[in-house]
């Protein structure tokens, strides 16, 4: 049987590998060359070396956009994560009703980014003009809130759902024999829950820093940018990089700049893996 | 084990993630299913691919293009682009074997990221059919582009609330007359029932209007000053009207200026369509949306010149002109471009061809062949151009780009909630500092 399965595996492997190289690696190689472009359809590229990436480094939009990203990502992934878990320490409690809140903490996630964006662009504008506030379009710190907000109601209820899955996979003797030594409730949280779910913690901050770097759609519905680019995350920046002026130079510009951002997104998020990943114990 | 099940688990978490994420972002490409379709017919007789611009004339198109199969045997396709998406949809398209064969941009600044694909149409069958040169967008010799459809735009007027008012159209001649009878209206608003303007919202269904329309009159009226027709660096010499005519719209309006931000395109229409507002900037292209059942008849409506007071205001029209031109895919297969050339000159010379784009797409070509549109305010057009009156030209196609478009437009957005000085300020280094910088960029 063993012998048998390595015989097939590549032919196994074969869609598999076929879509992956036709879906991601031959586009990301083609988007690597033509960073090093210019170009108005990817047909017809010229070489322009290494002037791309210079250009980007003087370009201010961009770097106010990386902070402006970073600020939002730090504390979104700390406000998602702690309320999800938390969420998951309530819901795990045999209380009545558990699946019901499950099942609506879980739902905005079902619904699309840019569906999402609108509601919420509807929903805080009409509080804002209630309290006499200015429009999210020209108001920059309820964009950044705003942002923040959206993204915890999409993404708290998916990481729920993981840590969830993670407390129910602590063994009961572990949680019993730590209250017969006589931890309190707050100690075998800390001591024995947290260790035991470090690998849904791995997961959850890791997902949670990539959507929050990787984010459009929500930033395109519900503040577009506005005011004046203050609000702009850096998918946004580049997507504007490509469609708001024309001419070639800069398309190679935005090529360059989501090489870039790609490069960053996975160095970041290696670096978290391995922080956390360090953390975990085995059971 | 179990670790294993939770590292599954969460596996299949991201697979789910990824999925979703695809169905967000990728959402909008072309709206008709056609995208991929190869022409099946004879390959020597060449074949068009026409990717539209205008997703209200998108049937219309269909339906021609399906006529002119039928008659002359050449596979006509007709894709059209979802709304706001031309310039992404033509730029994947262009990079396809199998590209459009027909194309649009939107005058001198969208043609510089074509420039490369346009096919010379001097000496073709169509550009001779053009009705005046100006309608060709030329480089030199070199015709890039002909533009296949004229529209006016001004401010159209509900007559009956006007007259309910106690004013007919006859009364509006200039800027102060427009003020005057605003601002009265303004100021017995509640006793009428109706505000003078509809919300000029700065939603992006709807801003446009104001950053790129509007703004278009202190630019015909620098550029007249100066004799010119582009320029790398705008002076703002009619900056002050643009503040005047634009404190008018946003304070004698439907709603308060503040909520002016988050205001769409819907909104405006709709309070025009429900007698809530007597004037509603916009162009003949909104004529299907006004009149019809359940709505105006050609006798409710007017379109009256947008006075900014500047210039000859006695004889100053519509402002008419055309931000649509087509281009032919120079990179095509020969027997495509000849297929392509003669559809189009088809489109705008025959019987069948001249009467689809007046009657089913409402257009005014700028052919000579050109059939009568049923259009109102294209009609009131023709008549103001024939009564002496002088059109203002279209001289947004020379704004540097999108940018500019925006930067203006959100500078606009920001007096509108606080009408001060330095927030008018902010307006005209906009537009003065900002089209030079812009030009720079994308010129330099």
């Amino acid at each position: 049987m063993e012998k048998a399965l390595k015989r097939y595996s590549p032919f196994f492997v074969l869609p598999t590998l076929l879509a992956f190289l036709i879906g991601f690696v031959i586009p990301f190689a083609e988007g690597l060359y033509l960073s090093f472009c210019q170009f108005t359809t990817v047909g017809n590229a010229k070489w322009v070396g290494l002037s791309n990436y210079k250009k980007i480094f003087s370009d201010a939009s961009f770097i106010h956009s990386f902070k402006f990203t970073v600020a939002f990502a730090v504390v979104a992934i700390i406000l998602i994560n702690v309320i999800a878990f938390g969420l998951a320490l309530l819901l795990t409690r045999n209380l009545r009703g558990t699946n019901v809140f499950r099942t609506v903490f879980f739902m905005p996630n079902l619904i699309g980014g840019i569906v999402l964006g609108y509601i919420w662009q509807i929903l805080i504008n009409c509080v804002l003009a209630q309290v006499a506030q200015p429009l999210l379009a020209l108001n920059s710190s309820a964009g950044y809130w705003g942002l923040i907000i959206l993204m915890c109601w999409q993404q708290v209820g998916y990481m729920m759902i993981i840590y969830i899955a993670g407390l129910q996979n602590i063994p009961d003797d572990l949680i019993e024999a730590a209250s017969i030594d006589g931890a309190s409730s707050w100690t075998t949280l800390w001591r024995v829950k947290l260790p035991m779910v470090m690998p849904s913690i791995t997961i959850c901050v890791f997902l949670t820093l990539t959507n929050s770097f990787k984010l459009f759609d929500q930033n395109l519905a519900l503040t577009g940018g506005d005011p004046n680019h203050f609000t702009e995350m850096l998918a946004l920046n580049i997507y504007q990089t490509f469609y708001a002026r024309a001419g070639m130079q800069w398309k190679g510009l935005g090529q360059a700049k989501a090489v870039l951002f790609c490069l960053l997104v996975i160095v970041i998020s290696v670096l978290q893996l391995r922080a956390t990943r360090s953390k975990e114990v085995q059971q | 084990m179990k670790l294993k099940k939770l590292m599954a688990l969460a596996l299949s978490g991201v697979m789910a993630v990824s999925v979703l994420a695809g169905c967000g972002s990728g959402g909008t490409k072309g709206s008709g299913d056609s995208g991929d379709k190869q022409a099946v017919g004879d390959a020597s007789k060449g074949s068009v691919y026409y990717l539209n611009f205008k997703p209200e004339q998108d049937e219309a198109w269909q339906k021609l293009a399906k006529t002119y199969t039928e008659e002359t045997g050449i596979e006509a396709t007709v894709v059209t682009a979802a709304s706001g998406n031309y310039e992404t949809t033509l730029m994947s398209e262009m990079g396809k074997s199998g590209a459009p064969t027909l194309f649009q941009v939107n005058g001198p600044v969208g043609l510089a990221n074509w420039k490369d694909y346009c096919y010379d149409l001097s000496g073709t069958e169509v550009y001779s059919q053009l009705t005046s040169d100006s309608y060709a967008l030329k480089d030199g010799d070199v015709v890039h582009g002909i533009a296949y459809v004229i529209e006016s735009y001004g401010i159209i007027v509900n007559k009956a609330l006007l007259d309910k008012a106690g004013y007919s159209i006859d009364d509006i001649k200039s800027f102060d007359d427009l003020k005057k009878i605003s601002e009265d209206i303004t100021a017995r608003s509640a006793e009428l029932g109706f505000a003078a303007f509809t919300s000029a919202g700065m939603d992006g269904s709807s801003d446009w209007r104001f950053k790129t329309h509007l703004a278009n009159l202190p630019i015909y009226f620098e550029y007249q000053d100066e004799g010119i027709g582009s320029t790398d660096a705008i002076k703002g010499t009619y900056l002050d009207n643009y503040r005047n005519i634009w404190d008018l719209y946003i304070n004698n309006s439907t709603c308060a200026p503040k909520e002016l931000a988050a205001k769409t395109g819907d909104d405006s229409r709709n309070e025009f369509l429900d007698q809530k507002a007597v004037f509603f900037q916009n162009g003949s292209w909104e004529y299907a949306n006004l009149v019809g059942d359940g709505k105006f008849t050609d006798d409710d409506l007017a379109m009256i010149p947008i006075y900014i007071g500047a210039g000859d205001e006695a004889s100053q029209g519509l402002c008419t002109g055309t931000e649509n031109y087509w281009c032919v895919n120079s990179q095509a297969d020969e027997n495509d471009i000849a297929a392509t050339l003669d559809f189009i000159n088809w489109c705008v010379t025959s019987e069948q061809g001249t009467k689809a784009m007046s009657e089913d797409m409402g257009f005014v070509i700028p052919f000579k062949q050109a059939q009568e549109s049923p259009n109102l305010f294209v009609k009131q057009d023709a008549e103001m151009t024939e009564a002496g009156k002088t059109p203002v030209s279209w001289n947004f196609t020379t704004m540097p780009s999108e940018e500019w478009k925006n930067g203006v437009g959100s500078a606009l957005t920001a007096y509108a909630a606080d009408q001060s000085d330095a927030n008018w300020d902010a307006v005209v280094s906009a537009f003065v500092d900002g089209w030079a910088t812009e030009y720079q960029l994308a010129n330099g």
